[in-house]
């Protein structure tokens, strides 16, 4: 009689795929994701921030432009890594190691190898998320101690990215189309989601653009959170919230068909 | 965490069932409108080692991915193991042992690490992977190589990984998918030598393959394939008698002349067979044909008199040679 992995055993094994592979390069990678929050910290929040906080405090809900920009930068960089994370490992996995199929032809199933796959970069926006918020707190970036919650926050930010890029990326043969995906999307929402400067400094018609992407609504969150003010439009927090979770459930959904299919095709 | 899960499978001693371990019946696959397998049949028998010979392209690839519960049937029924691949993938899989065409070793990681790592997508304890893991070490002979990251490996080193990977959940059925395709011939009588003692000790091989060669040497049996059906089945020497003679012999000619013979060489052999680069004269006796093509007055720049292959069992049955 042989035994056969619970299909929840299958999502662990692919994690532990993953963790094997990362063990190679995890103290390199601890040590980027620490020191982008401090180089960004420090020359935008620092540096910049000198020039903006006396200005126009007013404009930033009055707190300093380090403590405004903090927050964003937090949920702008797991958008970041995550979409990166969800576009050349995805592809090499099923195209260039073919290490996904080999776990398919095990009891691990497609769904298995999708949902551990996002397992994976959600434990990883977890920690490159608590390394920042530590740093931020150590600049003293921060006003609340609910920040402890703009960790999951802006790791539900990254989510929100992850799922649906890695189901477009199961469903490509070249990583052409991934440099697209960060020259007109990842970048200019970096930009202009409200993670440097609050969103009605925008163009009133760009305004609702924002609110269609996922980034704006995790920076808010994830702001409300470090500066204490999430309390103040509790239904605007919970919207927020809404939007962050339907991308990713959307999102999980399409990347098990395409990464499933993927496998199926061989 | 049920790290205590071992396939209990038997490697040898298993008792032998009439009941055949892969069953299939107008197995068909499609893609869209293409039809990759056209409505096949074959058995195979536990402990026996089954072949699909044929071209790229004629199907092979689709139906050990369809056997290997990793690409859906179309239509037909299929049964592995007593069990259907539709309803049953997980469970078949956990009992197979699967070498794909392509390789997927974990390139970033160690010999070892992908022994292991593999144990645990079956389930098994960490324990239980290492113990094995050094135990399929010895078998691929890599037990030096078992720190070198795999990236810096040679192509038959990650054959003989692959294969030994496969065989961490000790697997009752053995999938390969043209094992030794683009390896150098010593590579390659090496890996035959590591099947053939999984074979002796009671394993079930199903391989695809285009070396004849490779057939004769694995195959007790085999069906050969072209264009999505298969043409003829039986062992390499029943196919051999039924389709061809026991002896052929080749003839080279200078340039420009073997077109001028059309006609020329009838009667001599049982059948006459024109390639672009030279002529085969099947007969029972191939060095008497050569002779009496030289009694003839031909005059041939080369003659080579060989035992039939299965290759001509193919050249007979669908005009064309195997590897191209």
């Amino acid at each position: 009689m042989t035994a056969v992995a619970r299909p929840s055993t299958g999502i662990e094994r692919v994690l532990e795929h993953r963790f094997l592979v990362y063990r190679r390069t995890f103290r390199a990678s601890l040590f980027s994701s620490f020191l982008t929050p401090v180089l960004f910290l420090a020359a935008m929040g620092l540096g910049l921030g000198s020039y903006v906080s006396t200005s126009s405090a007013a404009a930033l809900d009055g707190v300093s432009y380090l403590a405004f920009l903090a927050p964003g930068l937090l949920a702008a960089t797991c958008m970041q890594s995550a979409a990166f994370e969800a576009t050349f490992p995805i592809m090499a996995g099923l195209l260039w190691n073919r290490t996904f199929h080999a776990m398919h032809a095990t009891p691990i199933s497609g769904r298995d190898v999708t949902l551990g796959n996002l397992a994976w970069i959600a434990a990883r926006m977890l920690l490159i998320a608590t390394v920042f918020t530590v740093v931020m707190v150590l600049f003293g970036a921060t006003e609340s101690p609910l920040v402890i919650f703009a960790i999951p926050a802006a790791a539900l930010t990254g989510m929100a990215f992850a799922a649906p890029i890695a189901a477009f990326s199961a469903t490509q043969r070249t990583p052409e189309k991934f440099n697209a995906i960060f020259r007109f999307g990842i970048t200019p929402l970096f930009l202009f989601s409200g993670t440097f400067f609050p969103l009605d400094s925008l163009p009133t018609i760009l305004q609702p653009l924002a609110w269609v992407t996922p980034l704006y609504h995790g920076v808010v969150l994830t702001r409300g959170f470090s500066l204490g003010t999430i309390g103040e439009e509790p239904v605007l927090a919970v919207v927020h919230l809404l939007v962050l979770l339907g991308f990713i459930v959307v999102g999980t959904v399409w990347a098990d068909r395409t990464i499933s299919a993927r496998l199926v095709r061989g | 965490m049920p790290d205590d899960v071992v396939s209990t499978t038997a490697l040898a001693g298993a008792p032998l069932s009439t009941t055949p371990l892969i069953a299939a019946r107008g197995l068909t696959k499609k893609f869209g409108e293409f039809t990759a397998v056209d409505a096949i049949d074959f058995d195979v028998a536990q402990g026996e080692s089954f072949g699909f010979l044929g071209p790229n392209g004629a199907g092979k690839t689709s139906t050990m991915r369809m056997i290997g519960c990793v690409s859906p049937v179309t239509a037909g029924t299929l049964s592995i193991l007593g069990l259907d691949p539709d309803r049953d993938g997980p469970r078949i899989r956990a009992r197979l042992g699967v070498v794909p065409q392509q390789d997927t070793l974990d390139n970033e990681l160690t010999v070892r690490e992908n022994l292991l790592i593999y144990g645990r997508y079956f389930g098994l304890s960490r324990a239980e992977c290492a113990r094995r893991a050094d135990d399929l070490l010895d078998f691929a002979q890599l037990s030096e190589r078992a720190g070198d990251q795999v990236e810096h490996m040679s192509g038959g080193m990650k054959r003989r990984l692959t294969i030994a990977r496969s065989l961490i959940n000790e697997p009752e059925l053995m999938l390969l998918d043209e094992p030794t395709t683009g390896l150098d011939p010593q590579a390659r009588h090496l890996l035959w030598d590591r099947l053939y003692r999984l074979k002796q000790r009671g394993v079930t091989l199903v391989l695809t393959t285009h070396y004849m060669d490779e057939a004769e040497q694995l195959c007790d049996r085999l069906v050969v394939m072209d264009k999505a059906k298969i043409v003829a089945a039986g062992s390499p020497r029943e196919l051999i008698e039924r389709y061809s003679t026991r002896e052929v012999a080749e003839l080279r000619f200078a340039p420009g002349l073997q077109e001028t013979l059309d006609g020329q060489l009838d009667g001599i052999a049982e059948r006459v067979e024109h390639l672009p680069d030279r002529i085969l004269l099947y007969a029972d006796d191939g060095e008497a044909a050569a002779v009496a093509v030289h009694e003839r007055g031909i005059q041939a720049e080369s003659v080579l008199v060989r035992r039939s292959s299965l290759e001509d069992v193919f050249l007979r049955l669908t005009g064309r040679s195997l590897v191209d």
